[in-house]
């Protein structure tokens, strides 16, 4: 670990911090339905589309309306990208050429950018057609990011408001989310990354003649629409195969700097929206401040793994740390750090291979997932992960001192802490179910890449970055089978819609009831107090979870690292 | 809810052709007027000819040029198109080797091209960004320690005197952004392009 690497981490940081306050105070108007600069520009737009697809922006919905509007959209994202990875042969924009897609990767990838996931078991520039990348994924990034929002936003409304049926429009929320907050910043973003030399072109695949003569035929395309919106929404998933790390998907320092401030931005932003909406922003910096601590303990162990580097590499008397799958503009330090943000937020676009991390360093991003990815998290899901958690927190600091728990006026009674269980345990019934019948499943062990404990940490990290929409991947294991495609597609559709279908049932049972004004018996929610108590749920849920899962990969894997066992 | 149907059809096909094709069409059109050259890929060309771009890395393996990074990107088996054959820095098909810490594979190659670089070098340290493959496959940068690691062989081959090979590389190191975000980092074309110019 250098003096530089730190700093370039708590610059990082700061931004972020900086970013927050503004952030909010514009997608709290955005989503209160008021005026922004953007207005005069926007809104005849918007109202245009409500009024060619009838909805009545006044109207709003009851939570169980608002759910199956979201489920109803889903189904169409479902079938314009499968429609199209079927049909891409015969479809324009494909100079490439590239043949219709497999029915089991085609039904794969669809759940994977519904869900958010963007896990990717396509390789981009080798298997799919400009069209699908535009058509079916970029359009799927911005959609899934603003569904993710739209319910996040929801689920504030059912804090912020008392005794009300309704808890927003969805239709409104998500078309405001794609016109006044993604699409703008993704316009400039587009440019910035195409300066930085993204390409951004829709001719074919260039081939060169290298110095030594060599052919060298280069993928390239409309790379910077996509990845603006992959790294703003949190989607992640890459217009080539080797993600961020490819020189295209990120060309410089500075435009993976930039990248990594996109992941963070909205979700971070969200905290002030919830604090701003709920009548007291110390209540989001409250929450902002469990996920920093959480997220700068994993940035620590990760650094000082990855600059330690691995037995194998010290026993060569190679120093520097551990450089395998990691690109020379980047370093250590911004791979390391890339990891540990990509899996705090739900994004899984990667600039090094994980897979190629050393053990412990590849546990944090293992660890950041199953925690359920609320260290910012996904835009909208790390903020309703994270809410999740707060009622268990206050429900167990509420059974402590024997009072009704209560939480920015709500009473947080049988029903929320019931389906905060709910959404909190179908995670790791997911990817531990799915883990234990994958190792004892021949087709399925054959497709790890590395033996010994790695090939396990291999499984569980691909079933736990589909059940948290993840999408970044230990990439060794070959995933584009038949048993995973279906299997990592089931992960995906329950941890999406099993955690989002309670969250907006606690949504419409605490708008319907009475806001209770502070007390002197009411737990103060802003303080260090509380903030220390979530972070110790947090961790004792997770860790009973998936501690003995972790002992079996990485845990054991790093003690056979030292014992200078090789496999 | 019945209600909710014309929206879920309507809505979602309008909000699909504004991000998913007038969104990309557009920027490609303002992208392509504002910064031509990065759109296209930042290609570099000599007499008239595509040589590669300055941003993807390619295979160098004549003593005379700075060699980068090792690639494992691999290619489809011309004999068996289920199985793979490696194809270093296949721009067509990026990717890392994905060995892990325990891997007894990385290893032995480890091992093989850490003694390969002794011979060639003796007595200086091996520099770690030599004997490890890049996550892309296509890294195009090595650090200036491996630059510098080149030279005497470099020097062998064009019969050039050290310290101007020196100064080249010196001359095509980048430094950090503001002294402070990113790596030190050669770019292997951009340096052997120059040391073409600089002669034999």
């Amino acid at each position: 670990m250098t003096l530089i690497g730190w700093l370039q981490i708590i610059l990082y940081c700061a931004i972020i911090v900086a970013l927050t306050k503004p952030l909010g105070w514009y997608m709290t108007r955005v989503f209160n339905g008021e005026r922004t600069f953007l207005s005069p520009v926007l809104r005849p737009v918007e109202a245009g589309l409500y009024w060619i697809s009838g909805v009545d922006e006044r109207r709003e919905q009851h939570w169980l309306t608002y759910t199956v509007a979201m489920l109803l959209f889903h189904v169409g994202g479902f079938l314009i990208i499968y429609g199209v990875m079927r049909l891409q042969a015969v479809l324009p924009f494909n100079p490439a050429g590239q043949s219709a897609v497999a029915e089991d990767l085609s039904f794969n990838t669809a759940i994977s950018f519904i869900t958010n996931t963007n896990w990717q078991n396509y390789g981009g520039e080798s298997t799919i057609s400009y069209l699908v990348q535009m058509l079916g994924l970029t359009h799927q990034n911005f959609l899934s990011a603003a569904t993710g929002i739209a319910l996040a936003v929801a689920l504030i409304r059912g804090f912020s408001r008392a005794s009300m049926r309704t808890i927003g429009n969805f239709w409104v929320d998500v078309t405001r989310c794609t016109l006044y907050v993604l699409l703008p910043i993704c316009i400039v973003y587009t440019l910035f990354l195409v300066w930085q030399g993204m390409p951004q072109t829709l001719g074919a695949y260039v081939e060169a003649t290298t110095l030594e003569g060599a052919k060298q035929t280069i993928a390239v395309g409309p790379v910077a629409s996509q990845v603006a919106i992959k790294m703003l929404g949190t989607n992640g998933g890459g217009f080539f195969n080797a993600n961020a790390a490819h020189p295209f998907e990120n060309p410089t320092a500075l435009s993976n700097f930039v990248q990594m401030i996109s992941i963070f931005a909205l979700g971070a932003a969200l905290t002030n929206v919830f604090g701003r909406m709920v009548g007291n922003q110390r209540q989001g910096w409250a929450l902002l401040a469990v996920m920093g601590v959480l997220f700068l303990a994993g940035v620590a162990v990760t650094y000082w793994a990855e600059a330690n580097g691995t037995s194998t590499l010290q026993a060569l008397g190679l120093t520097g740390g551990n450089m395998e799958g990691k690109e020379v503009r980047f370093g250590i330090v911004a791979s390391s750090l890339f990891a540990v943000i990509t899996t705090a937020a739900s994004c899984g676009a990667v600039n090094a291979m994980h897979d190629s991390f050393t053990a412990l360093g590849g546990m944090i991003p293992l660890i950041n997932m199953q925690l359920g990815e609320i260290i910012v998290g996904g835009v909208g899901a790390g903020l309703y992960g994270m809410l999740l958690f707060v009622v268990l927190a206050i429900f167990v600091a509420g059974l402590m001192v024997g009072r009704t728990p209560e939480y920015v006026g709500k009473k947080i009674e049988a029903r929320e802490v019931k389906m905060a269980m709910l959404a909190i345990l179908v995670l790791p019934l997911m990817y531990l179910g799915w883990t234990a019948v994958a190792v004892v499943f021949p087709p399925a062990v054959a497709s790890m890449a590395n033996a010994g404990p790695h090939g396990f940490t291999e499984v569980l990290y691909a079933y736990t970055s589909a059940t948290g929409n993840n999408g970044s991947a230990f990439a060794g294991l070959t995933g584009n089978t038949f048993f995973y495609n279906l299997t990592l597609a089931s992960a995906m559709f329950v941890g999406r819609f099993f955690m989002i279908v309670p969250a907006m049932a606690i949504a419409g049972s605490l708008a319907s009831k009475k806001t209770h004004p502070p007390s002197a018996g009411t737990f103060p929610t802003t303080g260090g107090l509380f903030v220390g108590l979530v972070v110790g749920v947090i961790l004792i849920i997770g860790g009973l979870t998936f501690f003995p899962a972790l002992a079996l990969g990485p845990i054991v894997e790093h003690l056979a690292m030292n014992a200078g066992q090789v496999f | 809810m019945l209600r909710e149907i014309r929206p879920a059809i309507v809505l979602l096909v309008a909000l699909t052709v504004i991000t998913g094709l007038v969104y990309p069409l557009a920027m490609t059109r303002i992208a392509g007027v504002l910064f031509p050259s990065q759109a296209q890929g930042s290609l570099i060309e000599k007499d008239g000819k595509v040589i590669g771009s300055a941003l993807i890395g390619q295979e160098f393996k004549d003593d005379r040029y700075f060699h980068g990074r090792l690639s494992a990107t691999v290619a489809p088996d011309p004999n068996d198109s289920s199985k793979t054959v490696p194809a270093p820095y296949n721009a067509a098909n990026s990717g890392g080797s994905n060995l892990g810490p325990t891997s007894k594979a990385l290893a032995d190659r480890l091992k093989e091209d850490v003694d390969k670089l002794k011979a060639e070098n003796p007595g200086q340290p091996v520099p770690l960004d030599l004997v490890t493959t890049s996550g892309s496959g296509l890294d195009p940068h090595i650090s200036p320690e491996a630059a510098q690691f080149q030279v005497p062989r470099v020097a062998r081959a064009r019969n050039m005197p050290e310290d101007l090979l020196r100064q080249i590389v010196a001359a095509n190191t980048e430094s950090r952004l503001l002294g402070l975000i990113g790596e030190p980092r050669v770019n292997v074309l951009a340096l052997n392009l120059a040391l073409d110019r600089a002669g034999k």
